[in-house]
Formats: structure tokens, sequence, C-alpha cells
């Protein structure tokens, strides 16, 4: 069967975005499939009013870049839809569990940044920011915005760390970097560093959240709790088609391909980094797909600065042995099929938990847990199987179709 | 935000607007318990974009749907499997 | 010190074997290079059947229940057993007769079981699609997740357990891919699919089965439910094939099964298969479609050429006992195969009279 399109894009994020209209310009016929019902990925959603993120959405817009939205590439047939393809399926957030986190009431940093623009209002709540990592400060300034009392962000990364890399954001004029100076000023004495979630207590919703900064401990109560240690790449669809993965990101080479023919990928899905190392890494696969390695090449610089400027971002915000060992034997570490750390401590590999205890088994198919046994332990899944997503049993069955 | 269009939660009318996810407006109606673990504890929103699972509901019938990832349209009809204070 | 005994492969066949054997006092090895119950175990559906085949298979699957019943009452709620029993439907008059056979065949063997009628069948599974002819019920089958079941066996059997690839199986030696040698009293082939590749000449081929979760969908299905058709194309030696199979785990998820597909030695999923599997499934179940999936797999059974496991002395091999070939129903059949070999081995009378399984009949010095 001859492929319908040149060049299918899984994921309308930065990257994704990037590289279709990339390579659309270059007279490409491109697929662009997301499972959100709006492009834009995590950090745009659908934004499409202000500076670059409006640019690069109508850009899309008005491209001939066939878009289809709430579709969720689930396994190998994707490949059946182009001739090459470029995974740009971004990144989610890393959660350490520590007692409470599973109440209502407590969300993810990146969580409650995609409810509110969700539209989820925060108006007049309470919220407390906990975990490490710039996006404390882009939900943490999202929030206010929104009209919502932050009353403490707390970044478990010491001062010193954070001092380091502040000095050198001179060099990374980026929006991520602009939100985050832009959070700190407004913020002032509710942002701590060294400081981190120990708690949350409540019993139909979270009420109070114990938090430890300098060896004094604390309660915050009647909150909202977001939390979360940073991003990882969401690496299962790359790893079901049988691409390299290394240290949880899909491994490249110069020209953003994987170890598979025909298949590129860009964006967070190749190590995290941030907006405009997802924008240079989507473009240069566009280009290297559709011919235009010169081009590319004139991007490796750009690229290179935002691959630096990534791994000072990974050392700064690593989690300190702390915030590694909050859970209590009864904290559930696999949400879904309510398995505490005390089961879960004591194997010694990602399989030998699975059967013995069904964590990873779930409807999450061990994403967020399989996250954190990889933190916690060094292991985590490793035999991707369809469908690469939760899909309904009428998705595994056209043949041909999504 | 204003509510342009009625969505209906275990048949009770909830407003919401187009580009409101039903998880966003499930929140917004007070509503924190989407869902029970295996061992019954309550759950809701954790993630936001899909990956989590907890915020699974019945949409129109169809069970287990991501409300994160599911936009309002008017008449929607959502059943949580605890009645909703 | 020697072993008295030597099993190569911890799934739920050979932790069976190293449980009976261990009642024997006898000092038992068991070497495994996977997880335990990692293998064809951790694929399987985990359902406990009473099939009726022939007079042999009906003997091994219902010693193998009754002990069963001992076992899950011992064991921990991770063995997610229930016992949800087995409906046989039948699409029409021909399958309605087979159902009625099977129910003559029950009564007579003492099995309980029940004839639907198709009111009684719609009542009993609402999710079933209408027109079927009715059913039987074999209350007292059973379903659980036979990785824990195996875990379970090699630790209450206090049996050793060592993490290693077992490169040739001979006699009463193995020789490990690191080239150890371990000698041991007697040597049991438990290798499920893979007992041929260390010790050739054992008429084993895998048959490939793939296999489909989905979210928990409590009460959807109540019964594991079978095709009647299922015994004829899961006896069709060769060949590939699909059979409706679904069951109700525990915790409300549904397993849907079922396939066959002989000589593939892969675990890719077979796109092709899968298809065809999940169509069959959707005729009976219409709803299905709906049903959010979070996992394909498939697994390997060891299949014979006769239909039969190979239990009891490899003559080919003085001092090695073969617990294999139980295509797919070698977590059924576990535990009556462990309590055969330990029958064996302690010379006294076997459980039932098992010579239709003894290996000898496919030895042709
Ligand atoms: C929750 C969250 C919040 C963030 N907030 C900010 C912020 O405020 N500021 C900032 O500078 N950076 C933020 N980031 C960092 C952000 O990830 C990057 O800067 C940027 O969005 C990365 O772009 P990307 O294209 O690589 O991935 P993403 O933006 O993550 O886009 C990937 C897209 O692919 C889709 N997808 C994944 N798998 C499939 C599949 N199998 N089929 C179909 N679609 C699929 C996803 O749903 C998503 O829409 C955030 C990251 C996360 C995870
Ligand atoms: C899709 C499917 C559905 C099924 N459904 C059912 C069902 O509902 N009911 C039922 O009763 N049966 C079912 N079965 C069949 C059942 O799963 C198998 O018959 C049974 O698990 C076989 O057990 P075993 O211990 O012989 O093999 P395995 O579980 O494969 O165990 C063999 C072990 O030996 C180890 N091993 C092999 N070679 C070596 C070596 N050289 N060195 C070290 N270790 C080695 C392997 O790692 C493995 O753990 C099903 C099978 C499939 C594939
Ligand atoms: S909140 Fe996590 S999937 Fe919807």
């Amino acid at each position: 069967m001859s492929a319908p399109f040149d060049i299918t894009v899984v994921g309308a994020g930065p990257a994704g975005i990037a590289a279709a209209v990339t390579a659309v310009e270059s007279g490409a016929r491109v697929l662009l499939i997301d499972d959100n019902p709006r492009p834009g990925g995590q950090i745009w959603r659908g934004d499409w009013n202000s500076g670059r993120e409006g640019d690069w959405l109508n850009r899309l817009a008005a491209s001939h870049v066939q878009l289809e939205t709430s579709t969720a590439a689930i396994d190998e047939r994707i490949l059946d839809k182009g001739r090459k393809l470029i995974l740009a399926t971004g990144a989610r957030e890393l959660f350490l569990p520590f007692p409470g986190w599973t109440l209502p009431g407590v969300t993810g940093v990146g969580g409650l940044q995609a409810l509110i623009k969700g539209g989820f209002d925060v108006a007049n709540k309470r919220i407390v920011l906990a975990g490490s990592g710039p996006l404390l400060l882009a939900c943490a300034s999202l929030a206010r915005e929104k009209g919502a009392s932050v009353m403490l962000v707390a970044e478990q990364s010491d001062s010193a760390h954070l001092r380091g890399f502040t000095a050198s954001l001179w060099r990374h004029p980026g929006k991520l970097i602009e939100g985050a100076r832009l959070g700190l000023s407004l913020l002032g004495s509710a942002y701590k560093t060294n400081c981190w979630v120990e708690s949350a207590q409540g019993r139909e919703h979270v009420e109070s959240v114990q938090l430890r900064h300098a060896g004094r401990t604390w309660q915050e109560r009647s909150v909202l709790l977001a939390t979360g240690f940073g991003l990882v790449p969401n690496t299962e669809l790359a790893a079901l088609l049988g691409c390299h993965v290394e240290d949880g990101a899909v491994h490249v080479g110069d020209w953003q391909q994987t170890s598979r023919p025909s298949i590129y990928a860009a964006g967070e899905l190749t190590g995290i980094g941030g907006v405009d190392k997802s924008i240079v890494e989507g473009r240069i696969a566009a280009l290297a797909a559709t011919g235009r390695e010169a081009e590319a090449r004139t991007l490796f610089s750009d690229r290179t600065t935002w691959r630096e400027f990534a791994a000072g971002l990974l050392r700064t915000f690593a989690p300190r042995p702390e915030v590694l060992s909050l859970a209590a034997a009864n904290t559930p570490i696999c949400r879904c099929e309510d398995i505490p750390l005390s089961e879960v401590a004591a194997h010694g590999n990602w399989r030998d938990l699975k059967l013995a205890t069904r964590c990873g088994m779930g409807f999450c198919q061990g994403r967020i847990c399989g996250s954190i046994t990889r933190a916690l332990y060094g292991y985590g899944p490793n035999s991707p199987r369809p469908p690469a997503v939760p899909a309904p049993i009428q998705a595994l069955l056209e043949e041909r179709e999504l | 935000m204003p509510s342009t269009i009625t969505i209906f939660v275990n048949s009770k009318p909830v407003p919401a607007t187009p580009e409101t996810t039903v998880a966003a407006a499930l929140l917004n109606a007070g509503i924190t318990t989407f869902r029970h673990s295996p061992r019954h504890e309550p759950r809701s929103p954790l993630c936001g974009m899909g990956i989590c699972m907890e915020c699974r509901v019945t949409i129109d019938g169809v069970p287990g749907l991501r409300s994160c990832q599911t936009l309002c349209r008017e008449g929607m009809q959502v059943q949580l499997e605890v009645e909703p204070a | 010190m020697k072993p008295d005994v030597l099993i190569v492969g911890a799934g739920i066949v050979g932790s069976a074997c190293a449980w009976e054997l261990s009642q024997l006092g006898l000092r038992v090895l068991v070497i495994e290079d996977e997880a335990v119950g990692g293998g064809a175990t951790a694929a399987g559906m985990g359902h406990l059947v009473v099939l009726d085949g022939s007079e042999a298979e009906f003997e091994l699957s219902a010693a193998s229940l009754r002990l069963w019943d001992q076992f899950v009452a011992r064991m921990p709620e991770g063995v997610e057993y229930s016992r949800c029993g087995t409906l046989w439907v039948a699409a029409d008059q021909e399958e309605m007769a087979e159902a009625q056979r099977k129910h003559n065949f029950c009564a007579a063997h003492g099995v309980r079981s029940e004839m639907l009628d198709p009111v009684q069948l719609a009542e009993t599974e609402p999710n079933l699609c209408p027109g079927l002819a009715g059913g039987l019920v074999l209350p007292d089958d059973g379903i659980l997740f036979a990785p824990v079941a195996a875990q379970w066996m090699i630790r209450d059997s206090k049996a050793e357990l060592l993490r290693a690839t077992v490169a040739r199986l001979e006699g009463r030696r193995a020789i490990l891919a690191d080239g150890t040698v371990i000698e041991a009293g007697i040597t049991v082939n438990a290798a499920g699919a893979r007992a041929p590749h260390i010790t050739p000449g054992i008429p084993v081929t895998p048959r490939k089965g793939q296999l489909v979760i989905t979210d928990r969908y409590p009460g959807f299905i109540r019964h594991e439910i079978v095709e009647l058709g299922y015994l004829k194309l899961a006896h069709a030696a060769s060949g590939e094939s699909v059979a409706f199979n679904v069951q109700p785990r525990k915790n409300g998820q549904v397993l849907v099964g079922s396939s066959r597909q002989h000589g593939v030695k892969t675990h890719e999923i077979d796109r092709h298969m899968l298809e065809r599997m999940l169509r069959r499934a959707i005729e009976y179940l219409p709803a299905l479609p709906q049903l959010a999936a979070i996992r394909c797999w498939t697994g390997l059974r060891p299949a014979t050429p006769d239909g039969r496991a190979l239990v009891g002395p490899w003559p080919a091999q003085p001092g090695m006992y073969l617990a294999t070939g139980h295509e797919g129903l070698g977590i059924t059949a576990a535990t009556a195969t462990g309590r055969l070999i330990a029958d064996y081995v302690a010379n006294r009378p076997p459980i039932f009279d098992a010579t239709a399984f003894l290996p000898e009949r496919c030895f042709h010095a």
C-alpha cells in the first residue's frame, strides 16, 4: 500500500508543531496527530493569542498540515500512515510519593497548570506548590494570574545549586526562563528553596500539608497542593516501535533519527530540555526528513545551546535523597492497583515486582509507578506492548485505520 | 468563565463552556472524588494530561474516559460511580 | 551438597513439582533464568477448568482441581482465586447437543453442572448477544493469577532457587550457560516450551496464543465464558484458530482470548490473529468494543504432537523426568502433574492412572 502521507508526526506540542509546519513548508504531505482535543502539547494547549505560541499555532492553522486531534497512536499501524514518522510525544511529570499524595486536591504541578488551562477556576483558592524545577514557577504565576492565593512555592533543590543555574540563565533568554523570572519577582518570600512537602493530611480531600524547611516543619491548612519533581519522556510508543531508548529517553543521531529507519524523534522525548530545545529539534527532524540537511545543519549550534541548558536543568533540579524517601510503608506507589511501598520495596527488578504485586498492571500502564520505581530503585517497565496508550478495543480492530 | 452550556453529572445540571474540559467542569462544580481506588480510597485528577487515568468517568454511556482530555458538550451525560456531594 | 532433585523451570509446573517433591523430604534445587512464573505461566489466562476431551484429560484436570482447592485455601490474596465457574455457550442446536453430552459426562463423573436455556443464559450473562441456543455452567471451575501461585509454591516448598540459565540438561546433571555442572539424584525438565532446547528430542513445540486485558468493568461478565467450539479448535493439531474465551478477573478486568498459532516462536503481537480473535469475541459480546484495552500480550504454550502432556520418566535420559507439554491446560494441570511426578519418584501408586501421559509413548529407541 502506498502511504497517504510523506510524513506523520505524533504529538502536537512545540516539537511536533514545529516539525509538521517545517515539513509542510518543504512541500511534504503531513499528518499531525495528538490525543488531546486541541493542539499545543503541554505548554501551549491551544493558546492562540499570545506571543510565540500564537505564531506557531497560527502557522499550523494556516498550513496544509492535516491535523487530527483526540487521536492516539497506539501501535505499529502508525507506520502505515506515512513514509516517514516523527515522534514528538513529549513528557509527563515525575511524581515522588509521600503520605497523602493520593488524596483529592493533590495534583501535579504541570497537572494543575493543565487543569487551569482546561478551565479549572482557581480564583481565591489557597495553593501550595511543592517539588522541583521551573515548572513550579510557571504554574505559580499562572495560578496567581487566575486569582489564586499562592501560599508557598517549595523548591527542594538547594540554593547553591540554584544560584549557579540562575547565573547561567542570561545566555538562555527563553520563554520558560522569562516565566520563571517573572514568577520569582511576583512571589518574593513565598518562594523557598531547600523546602519540600513531607505529607498531606485529610480524609476525602487534602486538608493540610506538612512542609519542611531548614530543619523546621509546619503545616499549611485549607490548601490545594500541586506537586511534581520534573519531567520524564513519554517513550512508550517509540519503544513499542523498536526505537532504542537509553536512560529513559529516545536515542537520536545528528538528524534526530532514531535507531529505526525512517523514524525520527524530537522534543522532550529525546531528553528533557524545555520548549526551545523541542522547537529546534522538531525543525531539524523535519528538515532532515525532507532532504534539507544543509538547512538543518544551520540549526545545530542552537540545538547544542539548548541541550547544554537542559543538562544544567537536570543537575540543578535533581531530587535530593530526602525527597526520595518520604513514602511510608503504607503509602501507595502504584495508584491504579493500590500497591504500598512495603510491598514494592521487596523486589529486585521490574518484572519480579510486577508479577508478585501487580504494580504497573493497572490502567496507567505503569506510567506513574514505573517512573517512581525508576527514581527510587533504578528500574521500571521495559517490555512495551500495544496499545501504547489505553484505547477502546474498537481501536485495536480497524486494520488500516487509526 | 461565562457558562454557556450545561452538562449533566449523575443527571444533575452543571454549568460549563465548550472550552472547558470535563475534569475542570467537575472540579468547578465542587466534585472532588472522581472515582475510588481498589482499596476504596477517593481519587481525583493528578496529571491533567491523560497519563495517570485518575480522572476516568463514564461519558454518554462510555465507561473509562479521561475527563481531562475531553471537552464539554451541551447535554453531555457524565456518570460518576459515587453520588457527588 | 548435591541436591536430590534438580528442576529446570519455575513455571507453574516446575513449581508444583518442587512443592510435591519437597513434601517427600527431598532436597530440591530449582533453576530458573527469568522471574518465577515468568514464562507461559505469566502469559496464561489461569482458567482452572475440567475438560473432557478424553477420559485421560478429564482425570488429569479433575484431579488437579481437587488439589487446587487445597492450595488456594493456603495461598495469599494476591493469587486472585475466584470460583467463577465456566459457562460453555452454545450458538446453535448442534452445540446445544454437545452441551448436553458434556452435562451427561459430568453427571456420570461426579462433577456438578447445570444446563441453561436461552432465557436463563441471558439472565446469567446479560452482555451476551441475543439468539444463542443456551449453555452449560460448571460452577466449580475457577480462575487465578498463576505467577503468584508459583511463587507461593516455591516459597512454601523451601526448595532452593537458583537464577541461572541451563544450557543443557542430560540425565542426572545440568550444565549451566557459564559451564558450571550441577549433579543431582534426579532431574526434572519443566522448562515449558523451551524443554527441547536443553534436552533435544523432547517432542514439544511452541503454540502461540494472544490475549487482551481491559480496564476494570465489574459485572460485565460473571463466568469464564467459552464457546463450545473451543475444544475442536484447541485440539486441531496444526494451523491457526481463534475461539471466544473471556474471563472476569477478580478485580473486574476482562481478559479476552484466545488464539492458537503453531510453530511461531516469537513474542510479537500478530495483528491479523489479534483482530480475528477480537472479532470472534465481539460476535458474542457486542458491547466489548467500548471497553478500554490496557495491554495485549502473547505466550507460548508447550504443545505435543498428540495433544497430551508429558509427565513421567524420559527413557532417552535415565534419571530425568519430564513435566511439560501441557499446551493450554498447564496451569490447571500443574497440581496433579506435580503430584504424579512425586508419586513416580516415591514409587507409590499414582493419584490416578496417568499412563496416557507417560513420555515413553513418544520414545522410539
Ligand atoms: C505537564 C507539563 C507542563 C509543562 N508546562 C510548561 C510550562 O509552563 N512552561 C514551559 O516552558 N515548559 C513547560 N513544560 C515543558 C514542556 O514539556 C516543553 O517545554 C514542551 O511542551 C515540550 O514540547 P514537546 O513537543 O516535546 O512535548 P509536549 O508538549 O509534551 O507534546 C507532546 C504531545 O504529544 C501527545 N502525545 C503523546 N503520546 C501520544 C500518542 N501516542 N498519540 C497521540 N498523541 C500523543 C501529548 O498528548 C502531547 O500533546 C511542561 C511539561 C509538562 C509535562
Ligand atoms: C494465551 C495463553 C492462555 C492460556 N490459558 C490457560 C488457562 O486458562 N488455563 C490453563 O490451565 N493453562 C492456560 N495456558 C497454558 C499455560 O499457560 C501453560 O500450559 C503453562 O503455563 C505451562 O507451564 P510451564 O511451567 O510448563 O511453562 P512455563 O511457565 O513456560 O515455565 C517454564 C519455565 O522454565 C524456564 N526456563 C526454560 N528454559 C530454561 C533454561 N534453559 N534455563 C533456566 N530456566 C529455563 C522459563 O523461564 C520458564 O519460567 C495458556 C497459555 C497461553 C499462552
Ligand atoms: S488527570 Fe491524569 S489522566 Fe486525566
